[in-house]
């Protein structure tokens, strides 16, 4: 049961920002959308976009099974282990969405990934 | 390396404002976000049990509505934020949340930091720099202004 819900939650939350980034940088959001006239217009275009909808989905599936996981696990086990998605992430940002990840981008991922594990010991 | 070198120096110059006013925008809605519903959870007088009713009532108690919405806020910015900026780039530079909310758990709920997190904060902060160094958005020129 631990181990299926770490692997629902880093799936989910894998799937969630690769879906965000991509349809994100498809129809990026301008500056001007974001003064007080126009952000529930830019809200209603975003609610009709299907990869962020499913994406939301993902991020839902994602906390519901880290509230289980809670439930079956420590906080020091869930933390660390969910970190892992960050230098997951990082893989697949430069496999799928094409990022160009240099040495010195790794180095910062993998430390942020080591400090997020310690933070929660 | 040199043409690392020039990836990085041309993210320096390649972050600008409106990128690190959003990113600073993230981060700050998930602290405080996340604070918010931690207090109002805190703070409930009953237990909740079982029923959603009770969770519904919840939902509805200032510290945690004031939470929710801020939660609701760092998710439109932080999708707003990739699309002017890398996957790669906004994971690591909105880890400082991290630090930010164990700080507020020393300071609000006397939470004790040891060795380790300091350790784990000096690793976030670290990584932050590394990842501060380089191109914010490396797979296509922003259009949005």
């Amino acid at each position: 049961m631990k181990w299926l819900m770490v692997a629902i939650i880093v799936g989910s939350t894998v799937l969630a920002d690769l879906l965000q980034s991509f349809e994100m940088k498809r129809h990026t959001v301008a500056v001007e959308d974001l003064r007080p006239g126009r952000v529930a217009g830019m809200l209603a275009s975003l609610a009709r976009r299907v990869p962020l909808v499913v994406a939301v989905f993902f991020m839902a599936v994602s906390f519901f099974a880290f509230m289980k996981l809670l439930s079956v696990a420590d906080l020091s086990f869930a933390v660390p282990v969910t970190a892992a998605s960050v230098a997951l992430e990082t893989v697949l940002a430069r496999v799928i969405l094409k990022e160009k990840v240099t040495a010195l981008r790794w180095a910062g991922a993998l430390s942020v990934a080591c400090g997020v594990a310690l933070l929660a010991m | 390396m040199v043409e690392e070198a020039q990836i990085a120096g041309a993210g320096v110059r390649r972050v600008d404002l409106k990128t690190k006013l959003m990113t600073a925008f993230v981060v700050i809605t998930n602290v405080l976000g996340n604070f918010s519903m931690s207090w109002g959870m805190k703070h409930q007088a009953a237990d909740l049990g079982l029923s959603p009713l009770a969770y519904i009532r919840l939902i509805f108690t200032p510290w945690v509505l004031l939470g929710t919405t801020l939660l609701i806020l760092w998710l439109l910015s932080r999708m707003t934020l990739l699309g002017w900026a890398d996957l790669s780039y906004v994971l690591p530079m909105t880890s400082i949340a991290y630090v930010a909310s164990a700080v507020l758990g020393k300071v609000f709920f006397g939470e004790m930091v040891t060795w380790q997190r300091w350790l784990g904060t000096g690793f976030i902060v670290v990584g932050i720099i590394f990842v501060g160094l380089t191109a914010a958005n490396t797979t296509k020129q922003e259009s949005a202004r």
